[in-house]
């Protein structure tokens, strides 16, 4: 390859400068490809469209993690309805409106100033969908799905959440039928904040537990 | 199906490994625990996997096991835990000698 990095003319393919694409890495994986297979005979023997499957794909993107914030909120502002969503977390979600909820069964777990809660789905990659969108990739990554269950603590570290000794650090792997939700303290500097305005600080990280929520995050 | 747990139970994971779509994490098997609530019934995971009703429904619980009961080299305080979805038919009673 030419020394002349940009004083043309040069040799190398500016193609190759960038990242490959993340589907242009070699032949299509297995599932993939039986995944294709069985929609296309579901199109043929007119058992499902081409346009239900991408109302569904768009509906499911715009599920986000907005819908768990007003219920976070909502527990800050009502100790009633806190009480009422930890013993049933779906009937607090219906209680507020979000009545699109499948077949969720949801577990909300309550951090304190003496517990820490955190979510993973060690066996693949189980998500509150119905109620907070679709995961982040990390969350679906081996790395942290290996990690967090038994360095919890480091992995927390790393997403720049330490937590101290006194506080108890409580994994929740979701291995089978409930789908979990942390409830996070409500952040000192937030005393007579709308509900709103207490919703927007509550990202998607802190209803999983790899971050607290900041009153310095206000927005609205 | 009536439930053979309580919360508070204390209970051991069968340390068993048949083949087939299992919901019990490799690494809890064999661990001791307590129950920390019963969450209702369900199909049999291993049977719906394999396109059969799962029925009759089962008890599903959720197991809280010390991370040090876990891990031998577990790293955080010794409260810290790790609570996880255990069906009826992988547990069997346990010595009440660990305190979760």
């Amino acid at each position: 390859m030419s020394e002349r990095v940009h004083g043309h003319p040069h040799d190398h393919d500016h193609a190759r400068t960038f990242q490959p694409d993340h589907d242009d890495g070699g032949p299509m994986p297995y599932l993939q490809v039986m995944e294709i297979a069985t929609r296309e005979l579901l199109f043929e023997k007119g058992i499902i469209t081409p346009d239900e499957v991408r109302r569904q794909i768009e509906r499911m993107d715009e599920r986000g993690r907005w819908r768990g914030a007003r219920v976070v909120a909502r527990a800050w502002m009502d100790p009633a309805f806190k009480a009422r969503l930890l013993a049933n977390g779906r009937a607090g979600c219906e209680e507020m409106g979000i009545t699109d909820l499948e077949a969720l069964r949801l577990v909300v777990v309550e951090n304190t100033d003496k517990v820490h809660n955190v979510i993973v789905c060690t066996l693949c990659s189980c998500y509150p969908k119905p109620l907070m969108g679709l995961p982040p990739s990390w969350y679906k990554s081996l790395p942290y799905r290996k990690r967090v269950v038994r360095e919890p603590r480091a992995v927390l570290k790393e997403f720049g959440l330490e937590l101290p000794d006194d506080v108890v650090v409580r994994v929740h792997d979701s291995t089978a039928d409930m789908r979990y939700m942390v409830l996070p303290r409500r952040p000192d500097g937030t005393e007579g904040w709308s509900e709103e305005a207490l919703a927007a600080i509550v990202t998607r990280d802190c209803m999983l537990g790899t971050a607290v929520p900041r009153a310095t995050e206000r927005r609205i | 199906m009536s439930a053979r747990f309580r919360a508070g139970d204390a209970v051991a994971v069968r340390a068993a490994y048949p083949p087939g779509h299992i919901r019990t994490p490799y690494y809890i098997r064999g661990k001791r625990g307590i129950i920390e609530r019963l969450c209702g019934e369900f199909a049999n995971p291993e049977e719906l996997a394999f396109g059969r009703d799962g029925l009759p429904e089962r008890p599903l619980y959720r197991v809280r096991f010390r991370q040090q009961d876990v891990w031998p080299d577990y790293g955080g305080t010794p409260e810290d835990t790790v609570d996880i979805e255990i069906f009826e038919h992988w547990l069997e009673p346990a010595a009440r000698e660990i305190t979760a």
